[in-house]
């Protein structure tokens, strides 16, 4: 059952109450009254029962020790993650479960188990987030509705104890109430009468400031949690050739799936003759980029679009992205990231007869899509009989491939001519032309084509408003709790003499300037400091 | 505050933050096994050209079960569970089962040299435009999904596969 202390002032107080809500008059024995002042000596409520699971947890994460450990331990799991790079940050195409352990050894292989690479994703920095969260949620709750109470309820005449023990606090003898009341109203201070004792206050709101920062970070961890549903948050990116399409990830939908089309990559350098810019690039070496633009078309398939299947596209709008300048469309943004000039596209060679010189006859291979076999008439022909892309050799030291993409191609070829019927091979890459020796044809370089690539970070992001709004709430809370204060200035009648006692919760410097002002307008003795009280 | 409304009250806001924080941390876990396609997801639709030049569509096989797996002749864990695939399909290919190994953006002359290499019999489509590859979010390859025979996804793994673990996937989604 629920207690309650009833005070000799009338007032009843819950269960745990160490200072009187109305008369501030100390219920229990012992109490400093000056350090129980933070929360007006109410019961947290937490701390007045321990019963049901439920209440265990509710006093655990009412702890303020265990918020801040809980915050310490989330910087420090934070800073950790910042050892080695983020998932995201890895070359594409590595596979992260073997990329940090050959990267970094053991202690890389760690970092990867335990989920560091991926930190604002792994499951336990989650819960860590989700536990702050519970314990501002719980702390607040547990301090803040007993603080407004306390503060709701408190009277005008205060006890003597409180009065005494309070760490301004001075006795005078013959004082106009009235000049008191005028020279505290006069600095906006909200006074209140009672039986001929006042009592003014000022600056109540800042001790919300506390709870209202509160209210935004809760709402900020909200945001940030949103972004792991389904719908809220696509953060992706796109690599489209010149004049190819690709399709955007995370937009497909029963409406169909959109395309984007790259039908140019502009990369601008500042032109150091140039005079504007001459004297500040000519401390520079080499080139400053200028502009880093895509000239891209969006187009969408038709509805229920079979992926994979070739898509019948309708043109939607073209742009121009640049740095800072994305493309938009639904609540999707396209946003320039980076950039591969000169990609190998398509390389060309001729047969020719060594002896000779003769040529007989050109091939182009695309190097995403090379032909088997190129006839080149006249009994003429080429066949390839292994392409590499990204050629290196293995730890066998057999020819391979790092990667599928066209980086450092090269070919075996088969040659066939009339004279060598039976075929001729070779091993051609890059400055590599490699033969047994006694062939009678090579393959001869006769020219590359290249083309540039540009990446796109593909964000949809519901989630900002609502982590700005957090953030925002937050810096209101924290601009009342710090830049305002709450001051309390108490006069109380008492036998003959007139008892003055002031509080603030910080600030101390302004609340004396104020107590002074007073007892210079009055013949109020000025208030003294306890010595006792700073420490 | 009555005993039993603080109680209830706690609760209740106990059990919202735990069901909000492990939802999150739910969706999380399906994120890090590459995005949009996870356990119990219905597996997209798909057309893609195999190496032989047919057209396979995910939706043919519907009652069968269908280990979906994407590949790279250039990734050596690929490599390794080809063989494996191979000697299984062989013999799970008549109870229903059916392996499609997608190759992720490579060229045919390539893919060619390596299905000839490991003389594999189950199609091989072939992804150019890695379209496949992006709509199932795939990261690192090897990744294996496999589809029972109503079409949903019951794993999803990025582990090199040993044979035995290849045999554990077949019996799971024998119809």
């Amino acid at each position: 059952m629920m207690q309650t202390i009833t005070c000799e002032c009338g007032h009843s107080n819950p269960y745990g109450t160490s200072l009187c809500q109305a008369c501030g008059k100390p219920l229990k024995q012992d109490v400093e009254i000056l350090s129980s002042m933070r929360y007006e000596g109410s019961a947290r409520r937490s701390q007045t029962y321990k019963q049901t699971l439920v209440d265990k947890i509710w006093n655990f994460f009412s702890s303020v020790k265990v918020g801040v450990w809980l915050i310490v331990i989330i910087l420090v799991a934070a800073a950790i993650g910042t050892i080695f790079p983020q998932e995201t940050f890895i070359p594409p195409n590595v596979d992260p479960a073997t990329h940090y352990e050959s990267e970094y050894g053991t202690l890389g292989l760690i970092y990867y188990l335990l989920g560091f690479h991926n930190l604002y994703g792994s499951w336990w920095f989650i819960l860590l987030l989700g536990m702050l969260g519970l314990s501002i949620i719980i702390a607040s709750l547990d301090r803040g509705i007993p603080l407004y109470k306390a503060l709701k309820t408190q009277r005008v005449t205060r006890h003597d104890q409180f009065m005494k023990n309070q760490r301004l606090f001075s006795k005078s003898s013959d004082v106009e109430l009235d000049e008191i009341k005028y020279t505290l109203e006069s600095l906006r201070y909200k006074v209140r009468e009672e039986n001929g004792n006042l009592f003014a206050e000022k600056g109540r709101f800042s001790r919300w400031g506390a709870y209202v920062n509160h209210v935004g970070l809760i709402i900020f961890l909200t945001g940030a949690m949103l972004r792991f549903f389904p719908g809220m948050y696509v953060d992706d990116i796109l690599w489209v050739r010149e004049g190819e399409k690709a399709s955007i990830p995370g937009t497909s939908s029963e409406e169909g799936q959109y395309y984007l089309e790259n039908n140019d990559f502009i990369l601008e350098m500042y032109d150091k003759e140039e005079k504007k810019f001459n004297s500040a690039l000519s401390s520079v070496d080499g080139e400053v980029a200028k502009n880093y633009q895509s000239n891209v078309t969006l187009y969408k398939t038709k509805e229920n679009h079979t992926i994979g299947a070739e898509p019948e596209l309708e043109k939607v709008k073209s742009g121009e992205i640049r740095v800072n300048e994305p493309f938009k469309f639904d609540s999707f943004a396209l946003y320039q990231t980076d950039f591969k000039l000169n990609e190998f596209y398509k390389m060309s060679f001729e047969l020719e007869e060594k002896a000779t010189g003769n040529k007989f006859g050109k091939l182009t291979v695309d190097l995403h899509d090379p032909k088997k076999e190129y006839d080149l008439g006249d009994g003429y022909k080429v066949k390839i009989e292994e392409y590499f892309p990204n050629f290196v050799l293995n730890d066998q030291n057999q020819p391979s491939t790092v990667n599928n993409l066209p980086d450092n191609p090269a070919f075996v070829f088969s040659m066939y001519s009339p004279k060598t019927p039976e075929g001729e091979k070779a091993f051609v890459g890059i400055q590599k032309n490699i033969d047994s020796g006694e062939n009678q044809f090579k393959m001869t370089f006769a020219g590359i084509e290249t083309k540039d690539l540009t990446a796109l970070t593909v964000r949809k992001d519901h989630t900002l408003w609502i982590i700005a709004l957090g953030g925002i709430i937050f810096m209101i809370g924290v601009t009342q709790g710090l830049y305002w204060n709450y001051r309390r200035i108490w006069i109380k009648q008492n036998a003959g003499e007139v008892w003055a006692a002031a509080h603030t919760n910080k600030n101390w410097y302004g609340l004396k300037k104020d107590v002074e002002f007073l007892s210079d307008k009055t013949n109020l003795t000025p208030l003294e400091e306890k010595e006792t009280a700073s420490k | 505050m009555l005993k039993k409304n603080r109680f209830w009250f706690r609760s209740a806001l106990l059990a919202i933050l735990v069901v909000a924080v492990g939802y999150t941390i739910y969706n999380s876990m399906n994120e890090e096994s590459g995005t949009y396609i996870s356990k119990g997801d219905t597996a997209p639709n798909f057309v893609l050209t195999d190496l032989n030049g047919k057209q396979v569509e995910l939706e043919d096989y519907r009652g069968k079960g269908v280990f979906l797996n994407f590949w790279g002749t250039w990734c050596k864990p690929c490599e390794r569970e080809m063989p494996y695939m191979q000697r299984q399909y062989e013999k799970y290919k008549d109870q229903g089962v059916e392996i499609l190994a997608v190759n992720v953006s490579e060229t045919n002359v390539s893919v060619k040299n390596f299905v000839d290499r490991y003389r594999m019999s189950f199609p091989v489509p072939m992804d150019k435009q890695r379209e496949v590859t992006k709509a199932y979010g795939i990261g690192p390859i090897p990744t294996t999904i496999l589809i029972d025979k109503n079409g949903k996804v019951v794993e999803r793994t990025s582990e090199s596969l040993s044979e035995k673990k290849i045999i554990s996937f077949m019996e799971k989604i024998k119809p």
